[in-house]
Order: C-alpha cells, then structure tokens, then sequence
C-alpha cells in the first residue's frame, strides 16, 4: 500500500473526528443556550406539529428564500438538491453490497440522478458565484471566505463530474475497499487517478471546515428560535432558567 | 427646515445601488448619567470598555439561543439585501441587514470563533476598535427592529435580535441612547413615557368625559383607578393627548360603554410602551411589564385589555406571560392579554355594537400593518388574525376600504420608519427616509384608487406618520386610529341625532 494510500486514510479518519465532535460541540451548544423570550416570525403555527411542516418547508424547498429573490432560490435550491442526490450516490462506496440498503442504493434511478445532479449542482454554484461577483450588494458582504467556499465545493463537484463523464478510468471497486477499509478499520490502498485524489483531498477540507464556517447554517436553521418556536405565548407560559431566577429575588 | 434631502418617490419602487456611508453620521444623542443610572447601566463609557463589551457579548451568547445562532448561521446570500425600509431609502449599503449584523459578527468572529481568531482577513473579522463602537451606536440605531428581513431569511435570522444585543453590550459600557433611557427612566419614577403624573392624567380624563358628552350627549365614562373594574386598559400614554391617538382612546371608551363593559384606567401602569424590548434589556423590559400586573392585582380587575401601540403589543402578546406571570388570578375565559381590536370584533361579532357606515363617508381607507403587530403577534385564534381583524373593524365601519401592494402590506409590511426607539427629533433624517418605501405604497392607492387616509394600530406609527408625510407631499390629518374610525361610525344609546349636532361635528 502506498504512502499516498495511509496519509489518505489516517487523514479520513482525522477529519471525521474533527467533522463529528465540531458538529456535536456546536449542536450541544445551541441545544443549550436558551431562549428566553418568544419570537416565532408570525403568522407562525399554533401547535409543534405545524411547526414542523413550517420547518421542513424551509429545509426542503427553501420557503423564505422563495418569497424574498427567485434567481438566489433557483440557484441554491438546485445546488442544494443535486448535493442531496448525489451524496445518494456516494453511498455505493459504504454500503455494503449485503446491506438491506443496497437494492435502493444501487438502483439505476439512484446512481443516475447522482450522475447528473453534479452537472445541476455545477450550474446552481456558478450561479451563486456570478450574483455574488455582479450584484452590488451582495458584493459588498462578501468576504474572501465567501469566494473561496463556492470555489472549493465548485472544485469537488467538478472533479466528481469529470470522473462520471470523461476520465471514466477509476477502478470503483477499488475505491469501495479503501471506503469500507475506513469504516472497518481494515485499511485498503486507494485507487491512483490524480482526479480521485483531487476530489478527495477537497472533501476533506471541506469536512474539516464545516463546524467552523458558515456552513454551521446547516443545524442552525433547526435551532432558529424564529422557524422553530410555536406561536402560543398567551397560553402557555415560556420561562427560561436564568430568567427564572430573575424571580426569585423580587417576585 | 431640514439639512438633507426627502427620498424622491419613484414611478415603481426601485431597489437603489449601494452607497458607502452616506448615513455614518446619523446618531441619536448619547444618554447621561442621570439616564443611564435608573436603568443600572453606568454614566459614560467606562475605562475598559472594550473588555467590558466583550464580555457582555459573551454572557448575551450564553443567555440568547437567537443571537447565538443568528452570528453563525449567515451564509451572506442576498436574501435581505433589498428587504430594509432603511436601505431602501438612504441607499447606505450599512442598512441592508445583514451589514448591518456583520457590524457585530465581525467582531464576534474575531474573539469567538476560530476563523476569525486565526485568519480574520479571510472571514472579514475585525477587533471592537473605537471606529467600529461609532459605527455600532450610528448602524444599530438606524433599525426599527421590524423584522422583515427575517421574515426573508433562509435561516430567520432576526436582524431585531443583533440590534438588541448590540444596544445591550453598549448600554452595558455607558453608551446608551437618550432617547429610550430618559423615557424608560420616566417609566419607573412616574409611570408613563410622557411623564404625565397621575392628577395631570385624572384632569385629562375629565376632560374628555366632557368632549364626549358634549359632542354625543352621552356620558361615556373613562375611569381612572377604579377598584373592581372587570377589565384594566393599558394604553400607550400617547393616547392621552397625541392626535390622532386620542380619537382612537375615545373609540375604545365608546365600545366599552356601548358593550356594558365595566373597565379602568390605571395611573400605576398607565402606559403600554415598554422600551426595555429596544435596548434589549430583559431586565428593564420585565421591571416595566410588571407594573400592568402589579395594578391588575391591586385594582382587582378580571381582564387585561391593550390599546392601539405595536412594539407594545409585541411585548404584551408574546412576552407578558413570561415577563410578569402567571396569570392566573385572572378571568381563565379571557386570553391574556387581549387586544382592544380583539375585544371591539368580538362585539361586533356578536351584534353588541353597530354601526352607520355613512359617517365615516368622507374618507377612503387603507390600513397599515405595523410591523410589530404584523410579524411579532398575533390577533384571535388563527395565524393571520392580526392582518384579519383590524380590517375586519375597519369594513364593519367604514364603506371605502382598499389596501396597499401585497409585498407592503401583512407580513411584507413595511416599517413607518420610527420604530424601535427611534422616534427622536435627533434622528429626523433617518425617520423621513426609511419611511419612503410606506409612502411609495401609500402614493399608489391615492393616485389609482382615491385613497384619502390611511388607518394605524400603533402609537409611534402614528406619531412618526403625522410627523414625516408632509415631507412626502401628504397631509397630517391624513393618519387615523383604527378606533377612530370606530369612534366615528359606533351607534350610541341614547345619543343625540345627527340633526341636533348639525355641523359641529366635524372636530
């Protein structure tokens, strides 16, 4: 096994640990810091049920987004649902073929729409990346870290795109070892296509930067006091603990 | 009269390019001591401030979910960029929202989060320098807190929250606004915005005890203090005097008059505003609300009833509860607490009040949401009903009713232009531009369909309205009370009849 091989592995491993405690640490975080006061955006939902088809609105089809500027909603919700399946895609390399999961996993519709939701994905990003370079405004907020995001998961997507459609020389089975290698702790060497290695290394900085980056929208919007609150403050009391301590001194 | 220019009113609204620091030199004046002490924040600005204000950041991270999460979440889209009053009409690019929090998340990003603390070029992240604390007081006082950008957030972020915050950290170091902390300090020492003692108030009400009879020859009461009143009415104080606030007080006492309703005025908690939600302050906000349960108890009253005032409505309807509760030595029948157009649509559901529509002839209406009623509350039992049931009230009395544009109206709704604290002659510049984009929709009903007054809930829309549209060509007779128009069209018992009022009537 090459060295390239073991720096690949040991580093999947890295940022899989970086990616799980940084989400976790931020999620406890925000699951922990109270909120005190009720401030659902209204009209918002009277009971938790139609909070819940508010909130999937919002992660599923964007609905906020949606009524402030098409062209934002157009680009990002497409990015967003080629991301979704083509990471459907990506599952071949970890399912195992024995796996309950493997018969949807590996249906043609499944590894096609993946295919070609990364020409989408290519689409919506370049979109984001010219509104951002041609509005005026939304110039103004970006920060160098705002370009370079769209550039390295343009990157990913491209390399990924290329290997579907062009450089069709990757040895697959060769790279689901090196991926069930990593899960099982039974390290494989990873197939040599400067491509792969390519796509790869920008996953993994990805990953790596994911809990410290505004990519943190992904489990804020679930903890946004404003999507996520039911809009019943008259009937049912809301009290925060440190508020609630507030109390205890002068009633 | 003024040392800037009136937005000019265009065609169609028109999302303007972004103009750098045309509006850095708009600030409210600093508080003083004398301000600043009641509320338990310090004099002036303190040694170490920057410290102090960093460490006030990180105690407001801790305590507020929202804040916590807004600061991560932005993925800088776009989304708000052309959803603020403020923006729209001064073009400075600091007014779109989410420039207006990066003010704050740059700072955040800098002593918080590991991007900012390692590669702050790459991130945009910037330590609080005396630059940025100018730009703070200037930016975060140029939001009414209305919330309609969150309203276009992917993630609902509450551009209302990080003003908050930052109005916090800044009281915190001594760098309040005189404003809200010369009134909120009049709040606690005599119980209402305007300072108006508790015999000034007595006379007031006298007063119009007598206009009403005059005009109507009926005796409609306005208690003051009365123990064992069914319902406690907290008003803004504006109601007291401000036109056309008064016209919307005397509305509501002929609704409980007409309806048998048996209610009071308190002088302990006469006033519904509770600024302590602009500068963010949990704790002021809560001292404020609980005068209205304190005189609840002590007046022995079974409901609690607000007048027209948005942020107030805001407070009362969401936070009340949590603020000064339980309530439960109320009448369990009523929610608490219930909105004066909550109460005058329930009568008029049930046929306790009626109307001649004809008396209010002389006016086509339309109606402006506030922003704080429109996307920080509620009316009645269904989401909406706070859109619903103004202009329900409004069609009960009223035979010309139209509305504005759907994208300036419920929860589109665009701020006055006065909201959140910034209803202060220091800061006329900024009231008369961010109420361009309300003007513009107001500009279109009059011109397409003979608009000739336009109705508001709140008490600061009304005062910033009456103030600001003669700049826009408007008169300011032209802003009525929802309860006005009540006033006007509610048939009385025992009332005179037109033909003994003859043309007196008329104001």
């Amino acid at each position: 096994m090459s060295a390239l091989s073991y720096i690949f592995a040991g580093a999947f491993v890295a940022a899989t640990i970086l990616l799980v405690f940084g989400l976790a640490r931020k999620i406890v975080q925000y699951a922990r810091t109270p909120a005190p006061l009720k401030i659902p955006t209204t009209p918002a939902p009277t009971t938790t049920s139609g909070v819940v088809v508010r909130m999937a609105s919002e992660v599923v089809l964007f609905n906020s987004l949606f009524k402030s500027n098409k062209w934002i909603w157009i680009f990002g919700w497409m990015f967003h649902f080629s991301l979704l399946l083509a990471f459907f895609r990506h599952l071949r390399y970890i399912v195992p073929p024995e796996s309950f999961l493997w018969p949807l996993v590996s249906m043609q519709i499944v590894q096609a729409a993946g295919k070609y939701a990364g020409l989408a994905m290519l689409i919506g990003l370049a979109g984001l990346f010219v509104r951002r370079i041609v509005v005026d405004r939304v110039r103004y907020i970006s920060s160098p870290s705002d370009y370079l995001m769209l550039i390295l998961i343009f990157s990913i997507a491209a390399t990924g795109v290329l290997m579907s459609f062009y450089a069709r020389d990757v040895d697959i089975v060769q790279l689901k070892a090196f991926a069930l290698g990593l899960l099982y702790f039974d390290w494989q060497p990873l197939p040599e296509s400067g491509l792969l290695i390519t796509h790869l290394a920008l996953v993994l900085i990805l990953m790596v930067i994911f809990p410290i980056s505004k990519l943190l929208h992904a489990p804020g919007v679930f903890f946004s006091p404003t999507r996520n609150q039911v809009d019943n403050p008259r009937e049912k009391r809301h009290l925060a603990p440190w508020a609630a301590k507030l109390e205890e001194g002068n009633g | 009269m003024a040392d800037f220019e009136t937005p000019e009113i265009k065609e169609y609204p028109v999302i303007p390019h972004i103009k750098l620091g045309v509006m850095s030199h708009s600030k409210p004046f600093l508080s003083k001591e004398e301000f600043q002490e009641p509320l338990g924040y310090p004099g002036e600005l303190v040694d170490d401030w920057q410290e102090k204000a960093y460490a006030k950041m990180e105690e407001l991270l801790g305590k507020y979910r929202s804040f916590r999460v807004y600061l991560d979440s932005c993925v800088k889209c776009g989304a708000c960029t052309d959803k603020c009053h403020y923006y729209l009409g001064t073009e400075d690019a600091n007014n779109m929202p989410v420039a207006r929090q990066d003010l704050l998340r740059r700072v955040y990003r800098r002593k918080f989060t590991f991007a900012g603390k390692y590669f702050p070029k790459l991130v945009g992240a910037v330590d609080l320098t005396k630059e940025v604390l100018e730009e703070w007081y200037s930016y975060f006082h140029q939001c009414s807190q209305c919330r309609r950008c969150s309203v276009y957030c992917p993630y609902g972020i509450d551009t209302a929250e990080i003003s908050m915050a930052a109005r916090e950290i800044m009281d915190s170091i001594g760098m309040g606004q005189k404003y809200c902390n010369e009134i909120i300090g009049k709040v606690f020492k005599i119980g209402n915005n305007l300072g108006l003692p508790e015999p000034a108030l007595a006379d007031t009400l006298e007063g119009l005890e007598e206009e009403v009879e005059d005009d109507t020859g009926v005796p409609v009461k306005f208690p003051l203090d009365q123990k064992g009143a069914d319902i406690l009415l907290v008003t803004p104080s504006a109601d007291f005097f401000a036109e056309p606030h008064v016209d919307g007080l005397i509305g509501y006492a002929k609704v409980f008059h007409q309806a048998g309703l048996s209610w009071t005025l308190s002088s302990h908690a006469s006033e519904a505003a509770n600024f302590g939600m602009f500068i963010g302050s949990y704790e002021n906000m809560r001292r404020i609300s609980v005068r209205i349960r304190e005189a609840a108890e002590e007046l022995g009253v079974k409901r609690i009833v607000f007048g027209e005032c948005g942020h107030a409505w805001r407070v009362a309807y969401s936070f009340l509860n949590t603020l000064a509760g339980p309530f439960d030595f109320l009448d369990p029948n009523y929610p608490v607490p219930q909105h004066i157009c909550e109460v005058t649509y329930d009568l008029i559901q049930r046929g306790v009040i009626k109307f001649d529509k004809s008396e209010n002839d002389h006016m086509t209406l339309t109606y402006h949401d506030s922003c704080n009623v429109a996307r920080a509350s509620r009316m009645g039992d269904e989401p909406g009903g706070q859109f619903r049931i103004p202009r329900e009230i409004i069609k009960a009395c009223c035979n010309n009713f139209v509305d504005m544009p759907s994208d300036t109206i419920g929860e589109a709704t665009f701020c006055c232009g006065g909201g959140g604290g910034l209803l202060t002659d220091d800061l006329m510049e900024i009231r008369v531009k961010g109420a361009l984009p309300r003007m513009q929709a107001l500009k279109h009903v009059v011109e397409n369909h003979g608009v000739t007054h336009m109705a508001a809930i709140c008490a600061i829309c009304k005062s910033q309205f009456t103030k600001v549209i003669p700049y826009y060509g408007f008169t300011m007779d032209q802003i009525v009370s929802v309860h006005q128009l009540v006033s006007e069209a509610i048939i009385l018992d025992g009332a005179d009849t037109d033909d003994d009022g003859d043309s007196g009537d008329e104001e």
